[in-house]
């Protein structure tokens, strides 16, 4: 993975996989505290305490458990190698919550990247899903909410062309006075 | 800056346009594989163009979705095309420059371009 976002949209991939209705996704850029937190939270199936146990271990996905996959191994390795880690909690039929944290400034830490890009690709992928985006800086905060939009949509649906290219630009807007 | 007035005005003219859609089920698919093996290759670049493309030449009866892995990781990102009819043809190694030339010349002008499928690639 090159940038961030990209790690967060494949783990959100997981949620979607795991039939959530609302999907939690929190960027916290907190610079003056050298940390920066990622959050996916779901409300999908959950895992049982054995495949948690394991769910790290890229050598012990099956098919049947395709929905995890790398994923998560990779995001853990990207996040450690940042002097940050990675923290998963789940339980079945209670939905799952992966955490990275990784030092702001480290070297090694890529980008956070095209967002608006991941954002979009999650709601045009999944329509029938609510995304819940909340960014934080040490100056300001954005937050975007599909249950909102679908609210002002009504009968419209959220992954014509036209709602995905705005919700792009207004993510990239609202992420450009951060 | 966008507001949500804005959106509001989109949701007008969506409900519009919404009855030309009803029929988009026997139309042409494209799909995206995007697994973690895709989107570390690539993909959501390769489906972004997809769907610019299809959208600025108003091609329409055209859908473009997303799946999870294909199961070729080593050759992603990777695109299906299901045109009615037709056999599905497999786009391998795509980049966006790629995929606007899919769309132009499989989905437009109806001509596969052979030299990105998997069939080439894998020879």
């Amino acid at each position: 993975m090159k940038e961030l976002s990209l790690h967060i949209l494949d783990i959100a991939g997981n949620s979607t996989a795991a039939d959530a209705a609302l999907v939690e996704i929190t960027v916290t850029e907190a610079a003056a505290a050298n940390r920066l937190t990622i959050t996916v939270k779901d409300d999908g199936r959950g895992m049982s305490a054995e495949f948690l146990a394991k769910v790290r271990d890229p050598f012990t996905t099956t098919r049947t458990t395709r929905g995890v996959g790398l994923g998560i191994p990779l995001f853990e390795r990207a996040a450690v190698s940042c002097g940050g880690g990675l923290d998963v909690t789940s339980a079945e039929g209670g939905g799952t919550t992966v955490t990275a944290w990784f030092e702001y400034d480290h070297i090694d830490r890529q980008p956070l990247g095209d967002m608006p890009s991941t954002l979009t690709t999650l709601i045009s992928g999944n329509p029938r899903v609510d995304f819940v985006y909340r960014h934080s800086t040490d100056g300001g905060a954005f937050t975007l909410d599909t249950r909102q939009i679908k609210g002002i949509l009504g009968d419209a649906p959220i992954d014509t062309p036209e709602v995905i290219q705005w919700l792009g630009g207004y993510i990239a807007e609202g992420l450009g006075t951060l | 800056m966008k507001s949500l007035a804005e959106l509001e005005a989109i949701r007008n003219k969506t409900l519009g346009n919404i009855n030309m859609r009803q029929d988009r089920e026997e139309g042409v698919r494209i799909v995206v594989g995007m697994a973690t093996c895709g989107i570390a290759a690539g993909a959501r670049p390769v489906l972004n163009a997809l769907v610019d493309e299809v959208s600025k030449r108003g091609v329409k009866n055209v859908i473009v979705s997303q799946t999870g892995c294909i199961g070729m990781c080593r050759l992603e990102p990777i695109i299906e095309v299901y045109v009615p009819g037709k056999e599905k043809v497999t786009y391998v190694k795509m980049n966006p420059e790629k995929a606007v030339r899919v769309v132009s010349e499989h989905i437009v002008n109806q001509q596969p371009v052979l030299e990105y499928t998997v069939g080439e690639a894998e020879q």
